[in-house]
């Protein structure tokens, strides 16, 4: 690659202190290049990929959501043609927009919250526990960690599979006042968990809590490590509790790690799109969707909508856009870049 | 109840929590793995069945050989590993420059351009797919995985520059200027003092990528029409077929697109959680 003289030039031209600057300044020239231009010539390329593949198709998208886009106009023997705010007009007056609006949502704060308890609850103990026994457990929650999306889907749907599952084995294990068969039934076997709205993301949730509570473990984990252990002793000396500690040490020191945390999980699990595919058995049932699933379903399920699926897509953009900007001030609060 | 018997009580009560949520967390990829590995009849029966007793290699064979949609896993594995390989050389050069850049010089536009990182980073990739279906559509990449590698460099390129410009910085500048003093040329210093110091984070970064890539469902599903362009998120899919669901089968695929995931996962996961907590995070 051609550029690789380039990345020569960066790396030894670091900007010296003082008096050498006019001798390095004196080289960068004799090798073609003045000094002040050599980071803007490392940045092209980088640039270019996300000028043109990031900021110019969230500025297409935003063109789209106004236009009329089917099949003429991907194949290109049809030019766009501007609807104005129909694509709005429709998705607003659709209710299964607004079933998929409740359902991010929902969605994203149960699984949030529980996420954060059940991560969190992990990383407190994962500090308590003894150095083996702490990094035996977090080798096992790798594994739930690194599981792909989709094979989580798949590992899921089994667990909750009607016949086959575990999860309904389970739950026929239980004594009747603690997990009734559903109604008419005689045991939990052959309850299809996918089927139903309400029943398929609590399998989504779970599903997703698995797969997200190591992240948030391992997190606080390195947080805690942070903290001075004279606090803990101080606190201890003075007989606070353990709950106490918890509640006037632990949590003000991670307020910054847990805003973070917070953060990313909810533009996580508002854009969750591979295991819900999977559970649902693709975009099938409509009234399961959530925005990305109904955004991608109108675009690409024939007849193609791409004008209106940007236009859902915008209104899941802009919901994540706002989130985002809240992450960024937190991130160039704490860090001096 | 003396304190030294409160205290080992309190021990053994952590163990127990340490190795329940073990098994939480390994149980379900535990079941995933078993199963692939289960005769048939042990698989669709509503009893509980811990252990392969009747131990089979029949769903791997089948995956291998008869595959799914008209080929083998082996295609699948093999354009994943394409389009994984190909984002993480493309990707992680470009991602080395801009890191450069960013950690070495101070220059105008810099801060600028990390909140644009920060920010794009967090785009939503599903949002990204319609107007980047109609890009790849248009010049004719469509189908194509060289189409779908575009796409995935974009997506890990502001990622991989925020993780790669802490490596970059954290080698000190003295020893590039003690080679430059020493008469190295500015190509010898990159290669032989730079570049190698920065080498345990650009295998990182480059991790990231492959992960990233290599799981993505939403764009190689809706770019890639024909069979022999799916990847193995795709592929995955057309186990679930009309006649039921071949669990044997589609755990067996699971587990082979799982392992490489597993493997280099274990090998960055310090990394990933300082990347993605960046400043928060102090340990």
């Amino acid at each position: 690659m051609a550029d690789t003289t380039t990345v020569a030039r960066g790396g030894g031209s670091s900007p010296a202190p003082g008096h050498r600057r006019k001798q390095n300044a004196g080289r960068a020239r004799a090798s073609g290049l003045p000094v002040w231009s050599i980071p803007y010539v490392l940045l092209i390329p980088g640039l270019l990929v996300i000028a043109a593949l990031l900021l110019y198709p969230m500025f297409q998208l935003g063109v789209m959501a106004f236009q009329r886009v089917g099949l003429a106009q991907i194949r290109g023997t049809r030019p766009a043609e501007w609807v104005g705010l129909d694509n709005f007009e429709r998705i607003l007056g659709n209710d299964i927009f607004w079933s998929a609006l409740r359902n991010t949502v929902v969605f994203a704060f149960v699984a949030v919250s529980l996420t954060l308890v059940v991560g969190t609850a992990v990383g407190v103990l994962l500090h308590r526990l003894g150095k083996k026994m702490s990094l035996f457990v977090v080798i096992g929650c790798m594994f739930a960690w690194a599981v792909p999306p989709v094979a989580q889907g798949v590992i899921w749907r089994s667990l909750f599979d009607a016949e086959a599952g575990i999860i309904n084995w389970a739950l026929n294990l239980l004594p009747d006042w603690l997990a009734a068969p559903p109604d008419g039934q005689a045991s939990w076997t052959g309850t299809p968990w996918l089927n139903d709205t309400i029943s398929l993301y609590v399998a989504l949730i779970v599903c997703v809590v698995w797969a997200g509570f190591p992240f948030i473990a391992v997190s606080v984990l390195a947080g805690l490590k942070g903290i001075p252990a004279e606090l803990y002793e101080a606190a201890r000396v003075d007989g606070s509790g353990p709950w106490r500690t918890f509640r006037k040490i632990t949590l003000p020191l991670l307020k910054p790690v847990f805003a973070v945390l917070t953060i990313l999980s909810i533009i996580w699990d508002f854009k969750v799109f591979s295991q819900l595919y999977v559970l649902m058995n693709g975009p099938t049932n409509r009234d399961g969707f959530n925005l990305s699933m109904y955004a991608v379903a109108e675009a690409f399920r024939p007849p193609q909508k791409l004008g209106t699926g940007a236009a859902i897509s915008v209104v899941l953009t802009i919901i994540l856009l706002v989130i985002t900007v809240v992450y960024v001030r937190q991130i160039v609060k704490q860090e001096e870049m | 109840m003396t304190p030294l018997a409160r205290k080992r009580l309190g021990k053994i009560l952590l163990n127990t929590a340490g190795v329940l949520v073990f098994l939480y967390a390994v149980f379900p990829v535990y079941w995933m793995v078993s199963t692939g590995f289960k005769a048939n009849d042990q698989i669709f029966t509503t009893e509980f069945i811990p252990f392969p007793t009747h131990f089979t290699f029949e769903h791997f064979a089948k995956v291998l050989t008869e595959g799914v949609a008209n080929n083998s896993i082996w295609l699948y594995m093999r354009n994943s590993a394409i389009v994984a390989l190909g984002t993480v050389l493309v990707g992680s050069a470009f991602a080395l420059l801009s890191a450069t850049a960013i950690a070495r010089f101070r220059f105008k536009g810099r801060g600028a351009f990390l909140v644009t990182l920060l920010i794009v980073q967090m785009l939503p990739s599903e949002g990204l797919l319609i107007p980047l279906y109609m890009m790849v559509k248009r010049v004719g990449l469509g189908d194509q995985l060289i189409g779908l590698i575009i796409t995935q460099v974009a997506l890990t390129l502001p990622f991989g520059v925020w993780m790669l410009r802490t490596f970059v910085a954290a080698v000190p500048k003295t020893l590039e200027e003690a080679a430059w003093i020493d008469g190295a040329s500015r190509m010898t210093t990159f290669w032989k003092v730079l570049f190698p110091l920065v080498a345990p984070g650009l295998v990182a970064t480059s991790i990231f990528s492959f992960i990233t890539a290599w799981n993505d469902l939403v764009f190689a599903l809706y770019l890639m029409s024909g069979s022999e362009g799916y990847t193995m998120p795709v592929a995955l899919q057309y186990f679930f077929g009309q006649k039921g669901v071949d669990w044997g089968a589609i755990m067996a695929g699971s587990t082979l697109m799982t392992i490489p995931v597993v493997i280099f996962f274990l090998l960055v996961q310090r990394r990933m959680v300082s990347g993605l907590v960046a400043g928060a995070v102090k340990g």
